[in-house]
């Protein structure tokens, strides 16, 4: 048993292409006799994944999900940034830029747009729930951007600690909730085009929930969505503790 | 060789990154301002180049391919080491405002690609898209 332990904790991206491997094997069987084939493999895998994030989360203690566990430790890898961004930006490759130029003034338009519309939502949602000072809702406003927004929001304005803490929950309730709902509502938004994609990029922001999200709904959307989607999180940073909490402490007073 | 192509994209994700993490500095933000989106522009600028000279070929190619079929299973490792945890135990608050950013944005969509001309759908998926790609 030991033995098997430390091969596995030694081989950790191994263990984790393996792990997947077989995630995915189950989910597209899941797909193909519970859903016939309406609901993708990936989509189902992407949901199986966060639900064995929480059940890790639960078991350790940790902030990793299933990588808390030694002998998974290799997902981090293989789901950090560095791979992650690699293979985003592999999906860029054959991509039309006509099609980004075309769209260029939207994608820019989306981006503000977006995390404008997230902060208002999150400072409402923060006033309902008793947190009415300026620096409070601008912190929890901004983790309604993404979860870097709401941190560096709550540093510079002063928030406490609490409410920081509050404001990444915010953050990783958006990328979760972007991860699974996307398939779901794409119909209904006309998700199904490169320009579309663009727009839904930037008004979500997330970097892990738009890639989730449209690689759960049609993998070709991805390279036009991520363009965007990764200017949001410098545009919120830039925003959110200047213009944003400048605008709510005029409206809201102290 | 197949490196090459891994080689090119690597070399076009750090350079994005350099550019995104000097972009924030100069914004004075303590954030990486679009540094995929720098990689990813580049990478189509330098390989469409590079093709039309002929000078990136089939195997090259492949390795950049291969990296995006990969995509889907790194999103699902990225997805099973979320905190969802903390994500849940935020209480109805933190799931309101990030359900709330969500529908706004969504709604949104729409909206935005108004915008400009209209947008044709993609062509639909074939069963046996994502294996086709890599091929």
């Amino acid at each position: 048993m030991d033995l098997i332990v430390s091969v596995f904790e030694s081989n950790g991206l191994l263990v984790a292409f393996a792990v997947i491997g077989g995630l995915m094997l189950v989910s597209g069987w899941l797909s193909r006799t519970l859903t016939r084939g309406r609901l993708q493999g990936s989509a189902i895998a992407i949901i199986l994944g966060l639900v064995l994030a929480y059940c890790g989360g639960l078991a350790t203690g940790g902030d990793a999900g299933l990588a808390d566990f030694a002998v998974l430790s290799g997902l981090g890898l293989m789901g950090g940034a560095m791979l992650r961004d690699f293979a985003i930006v592999s999906t860029a490759y054959g991509v039309d830029l006509q099609e980004i130029k075309r769209a260029g003034l939207m994608g820019g338009l989306s981006i503000i747009l977006g995390v404008v519309v997230s902060f208002v939502i999150g400072s409402c949602v923060a006033a309902a729930f008793g947190y009415t000072d300026a620096a409070s809702m601008a912190t929890i406003g901004a983790g309604a951007a993404t979860y870097i927004v709401g941190p560096v929001t709550g540093t510079a304005v002063g928030a406490s600690s609490d409410v920081i803490a509050l404001s990444v929950a915010a953050g990783l309730v958006k990328a979760v909730v972007v991860m699974v709902g996307t398939p779901l509502i794409a119909p209904l938004i006309g998700l199904n085009n490169p320009k579309s994609a663009m727009a839904f990029g930037g008004l979500m922001g997330t970097t892990s929930g738009v890639a989730g999200g449209l690689a759960a709904t049609d993998k070709r959307l991805v390279p036009y969505g991520a363009m965007t989607a990764t200017f949001y999180t410098g545009v919120g940073c830039l925003l959110g503790p200047s213009l944003l909490y400048v605008t709510l402490r005029a409206i809201v007073g102290g | 060789m197949i490196l090459y192509g891994v080689a090119a994209l690597a070399l076009c994700l750090l350079t994005g990154t350099l550019v995104g993490e000097l972009l924030g500095e100069a914004m004075g933000v303590d954030a990486n301002v679009g540094g995929v989106g720098f990689a990813m522009i580049m990478l189509v600028l330098i390989t469409d180049r590079l093709r039309r000279k002929g000078k990136f070929p089939e195997p090259t190619e492949q390795g950049v391919l291969f990296w995006s079929a990969m995509y889907i299973p790194i999103v699902i490792a990225m997805a099973s080491t979320q905190n969802v945890v903390k994500a849940i135990s935020g209480g109805p608050m933190a799931i309101l405002a990030g359900l709330g950013a969500l529908a706004a944005g969504g709604a949104l969509v729409p909206v935005l690609t108004r915008i400009g001309t209209p947008a044709e759908p993609l062509p639909p998926l074939t069963g046996n898209h994502e294996e086709k790609q890599e091929v």
